[in-house]
């Protein structure tokens, strides 16, 4: 298969209105469609770049530009039952891509979206770099392909309903999955199926809709796996019946990446109640059993002897120095006058609630995974490679993921499992205790980000950011796809991670010349890009450097903001929520409003939010949990080009805002001696309910495209952004350290020997 | 091992298993019903609530040992028969609003608002903001806000 020309890339999107595409009808009993084109802004026609390479190229671009040459793979198939299903090589981990596809099928092909059945592909390494889950990339690089397949449907079904009814093609419509002719006969497309299947592959041209005849896309719908899941019947990965797959748990070292040395008692705990097994494996000591809470039991009762980490003796004030030294200087001070600042993040943990877990079943000659997996094809070559087996015997299952944030574009655990699977012989079903994967899980890095902006009267005369952190493991088919999209990036010769940062950091606004520069150091920890990537600590740099600017000035925060944009959708948007939130409000002492903006994934989001940091509010008491101050309103705008579905963009943007609080706020890793103290929920503090806003305002933004931007992780930002400045403006003192109560450890950190905290036996004494 | 025996989603049960083994294990590595999550095994995220005799309880913190015969263990599963309707109020709420986002901890979210809103029942009052605040099952999604509308919703048809 060859791929059709691409449309012209000169400037930006192409021309709106019909568009022909390519696409095939593959040999199959009943009707198989496919194609392979995307349309996109790809990436080769950019040029140097000057100040803003995020308006030449942005990592989008790069991803959907990756996905080209393999794109043809995806295949649409209509059922005899009348139903269409579709293999979507992507994971569905909440942020609702499942639902968004059936829209885009039903649309073109006039089913209702209930008749779509959207399941998750296997690991398919012919994909190459397209299945990838990342960078919100899922709906911008499928959005066209998806399309032209379900369209090639539609004709091909139109064409055997004409030979069956006896009338015009031209002559007939297809709706609601029934084809009428003008003399009231009709057929419905399950027995179709069959009739406008191929025998030989064909390759047609096909057009899609324009965007005013759309009936489904652009109107908010709900979520297609939500009856499955309120009912419980919703199936991850853990709660797969994979026969002898029994439950597997890790006795896990003290220090982060400890290694396993003897083991004193391997004999008293393999005789333990219900243990299967138990075998030293690389990252510790693995036990089998009937059980959980036998698993439990047997690894809290293993003594082992550790060996040392890759993190010894390292604390918070130690990574901080680290940090400091590999700064980059930031110059001589300019002559002008200048707002200089320096911000400190601290680890956070981009935990799931489902925590890392897979089924693997490892013979001597194959083995078969099952995991929710962002980088299934990645994984499937570790796995193999780990195994000593050939990718073609290595069978990646893609399972529903309970949520993600970057941590299920690694398969810690999937890797981990099969090595197990594989020493003691028998299927496993190992999980992670949340113990494991807060303390030994990925993390988002510390990092320092510092900031100059000189200025002069009402001009701001130049920008400059110096990001320092942590290094981000990108080590998950990221790091592929720009190896192999290299030569066509327009950034010269720089590794990935600062490509990385370059194509996602944008600067919205009008500050003369800007640069932006990541430097990262020690790779000694389990780091991944977490939701947002680098953007929510540098957007709240930028941010509250704005604040101060606007100050120095003596303008308005939004003000300042409105007059310094340089995009057009970007002040809508922030000119909607200043509108909405009803900014300038007189408000109490110890309370304020905040106003951000960001700028990426082709796509606009501004927050406002309102902060009470009265005592009052503060200090209200909450068992077990850190309350302090209340973000208690919450007024977002987004823009995300074409909204595919208004409900799904607005509840990512909600997830978002809540990410964005605790970011600001409360949740943070401390490290001690080697590990991080926190080893559950009631020591990391992620967003409970006691933190929500009572009042939150999602507005969707009139479309500004003919193609859709990302979204599932565009709202961190702005929202963290926000809040950082409402936080400045009503305590009066800018926030420097993030979160802001990181110096306040509010729990008893829990033992690290054994590794696992014991399970509780009073919940009948909680019973309400 | 010892045998155990209670009602579970309106039928009696018997399992075997260690008095100690934690209600949750029986539910999901004995029995297979898998509703009712696993998020943290100390009762502090509560992914896996469920019902013990109508109220909010948490399968991770129960020795099965702790359980009479006549105790009536609801999980999601079962929540629907107890109004012998397909869906719960509460879970039509949920639906009504979209909640669901990656689902994990919906389960549990569904059963501690149902709880909620029967102990607010039985002190003859609304729900109020404060009750809302106190839920303490987690949603890494963030779906708080839908979650605050769809048990106001749920409540009113409870």
């Amino acid at each position: 298969m060859t791929n059709p020309d691409p449309p012209p890339l000169a400037s930006g999107r192409p021309a709106p209105g019909r568009r022909r595409f390519l696409g095939y009808v593959l040999a199959a009993p009943t009707l198989v469609t496919a194609a392979e084109l995307v349309p996109a802004r790809a990436a080769g026609a950019a040029e140097i770049p000057s100040g803003e390479i995020t308006e030449l190229i942005d990592l989008n671009d790069v991803m959907t530009a990756a996905a080209l040459p393999t794109a043809g793979l995806i295949k649409v198939e209509v059922h005899p039952d009348g139903t269409v299903s579709f293999a979507l090589p992507r994971a569905e981990v909440g942020q609702g891509i499942t639902t968004s596809t059936a829209m885009l099928i039903a649309e073109e092909l006039d089913v209702p979206v209930g008749r779509v059945r959207v399941t998750l592909a296997d690991a398919r390494p012919e994909l190459v770099f397209n299945q990838l889950t990342g960078a919100s990339n899922t709906t911008i690089s499928t959005y066209t392909p998806i399309r032209v397949a379900a369209a090639v449907a539609r004709a091909r079904l139109l064409r055997a309903a004409a030979a069956e009814l006896g009338a015009a093609a031209g002559d007939l419509t297809l709706k609601a999955g029934v084809v009428t002719d003008s003399a009231g006969g009709s057929v419905g497309i399950g027995a179709l199926a069959g009739k406008a299947a191929a025998v030989e592959p064909q390759r047609v041209a096909v057009e899609l809709k324009d965007a005013g005849q759309f009936t489904v896309i652009g109107r908010p719908h709900s979520r297609i796996d939500a009856l499955d899941a309120v009912t419980g019947r919703k199936k991850f990965a853990m709660d797969l019946d994979v026969p002898d797959a029994r439950p597997t748990m890790v006795c896990r070292p003290p220090t982060i990446n400890g290694k396993p040395g003897a083991v004193a008692n391997l004999d008293e705990v393999r005789a333990m109640p219900g243990v299967t097994d138990v075998a030293v494996v690389s990252t510790g000591v693995a036990v089998r059993a009937q059980t959980f809470g036998q698993c439990i039991d047997a690894v809290r009762a293993l003594r082992v002897s550790w060996k040392p980490g890759t993190a010894v003796g390292k604390s918070d004030d130690t990574v901080r120095e680290e940090l400091r030294r590999a700064e980059l200087p930031m110059g001589l001070p300019p002559v002008t006058p200048s707002v200089d600042a320096t911000f400190t993040f601290h680890f956070r943990s981009n935990s799931a609630l489902e925590p890392n877990c897979a089924i693997a079943d490892v013979r001597p000659d194959r083995a078969e995974v099952w995991s929710a997996l962002k980088s299934p094809i990645v994984a499937k070559q570790a796995i193999a490679a780990r195994l000593g087996l050939p990718p073609s015997r290595v069978t990646v299952h893609v399972t529903e993921g309970g949520g993600s944030f970057g941590r299920k574009l690694f398969f810690d655990a999937a890797l981990e499992a099969a090595e197990i699977s594989q020493r003691i012989g028998k299927p496993v079903k190992l999980m992670w205790h949340r113990a494991d994967d807060s303390r030994q899980g990925r993390t988002h890095p510390m990092a320092t980000s510092r900031v100059r902006a000189a200025y002069l009267g009402g001009t701001v005369l130049g920008y400059q950011q110096r990001h320092t952190s942590v290094a981000t493991d990108l080590g998950h088919g990221l790091g592929e796809l720009f190896t192999a999209m290299a030569a066509r990036l327009p950034v010269g010769d720089i590794g990935f991670s600062q490509t990385f940062f370059h194509l996602s950091q944008s600067m919205p606004y009008d500050f003369g010349p800007h640069s932006r520069l990541l430097n990262e150091t020690d790779k000694g920890f389990n780091t991944g890009s977490m939701r947002n990537v680098y953007s929510p600590d540098v957007v709240c740099a930028r941010e509250l450097v704005v604040d101060r600017l606007a100050a120095k000035m003596g303008k308005d925060p939004y003000g300042f903001r409105r007059e310094f944009l340089r995009d057009e959708r970007a002040r809508a948007a922030l000119e909607k929520v200043a509108e909405a939130g009803d900014w300038g409000r007189t408000m109490p002492e110890g309370t304020a409003q905040g106003i951000a903006l960001h700028t990426e994934y082709h796509a606009v989001n501004a927050v406002l939010v309102e902060i009470d940091c009265r005592p009052g509010t503060v200090d209200r008491p909450i068992r077990d949990g850190v309350t302090g101050p209340r973000v208690t309103k919450a007024v977002l705008a987004v823009d995300a080009g074409l909204a595919v579905n208004p409900r799904g963009l607005e509840a990512q943007m909600m997830g978002c805002l809540m990410d964005g609080i605790a970011q600001a706020l409360t949740s943070s890793l401390h490290l001690r001696d080697g590990h991080f103290l926190e080893a559950s929920w009631d020591n990391y503090f992620y967003t409970r309910q006691w933190n929500t806003p009572p009042e939150l305002q999602v507005i969707v933004m009139p479309d500004t495209s003919d193609e859709p931007g990302g979204a599932g992780e565009l709202g961190v930002a702005a929202s963290m952004a926000a809040v950082a400045c409402a936080y400045g403006r009503a305590t009066g003192t800018m926030p420097t350290s993030f979160p802001v109560n990181h110096g306040t450890l509010s729990f008893t950190p829990k033992p690290t020997v054994p590794p696992v905290p014991a399970s509780p036996t009073d919940g009948l004494d909680h019973v309400r | 091992m010892p045998e155990h025996t209670f009602r579970l989603n309106g039928e009696q049960v018997t399992v075997d298993a260690a008095d100690d083994e934690r209600l949750l294990w029986v539910l999901r590595d004995v029995l297979g019903v898998t509703g009712p999550k696993y998020g943290c095994g100390i009762n502090v995220c509560k992914a896996c609530t469920s019902h013990l005799n109508g109220k909010a309880a948490n399968p991770c913190a129960i020795p099965v040992g702790d359980l009479e015969a006549t105790d009536e263990v609801t999980t999601i599963e079962g929540l629907a028969d107890t109004v012998d309707a397909d869906l719960h109020p509460m879970q039509q709420a949920w639906l009504d609003h979209d909640v669901v986002q990656c689902g994990y901890c919906q389960p549990g979210q569904i059963m501690a608002a149902v709880a909620l809103v029967r102990r607010v029942a039985a002190e003859g009052r609304e729900i109020t903001d404060d009750d809302l605040d106190g839920i303490r099952n987690i949603c890494r999604c963030g779906t708080y806000t839908r979650i605050r509308d769809a048990i106001r919703t749920g409540a009113q048809s409870m």
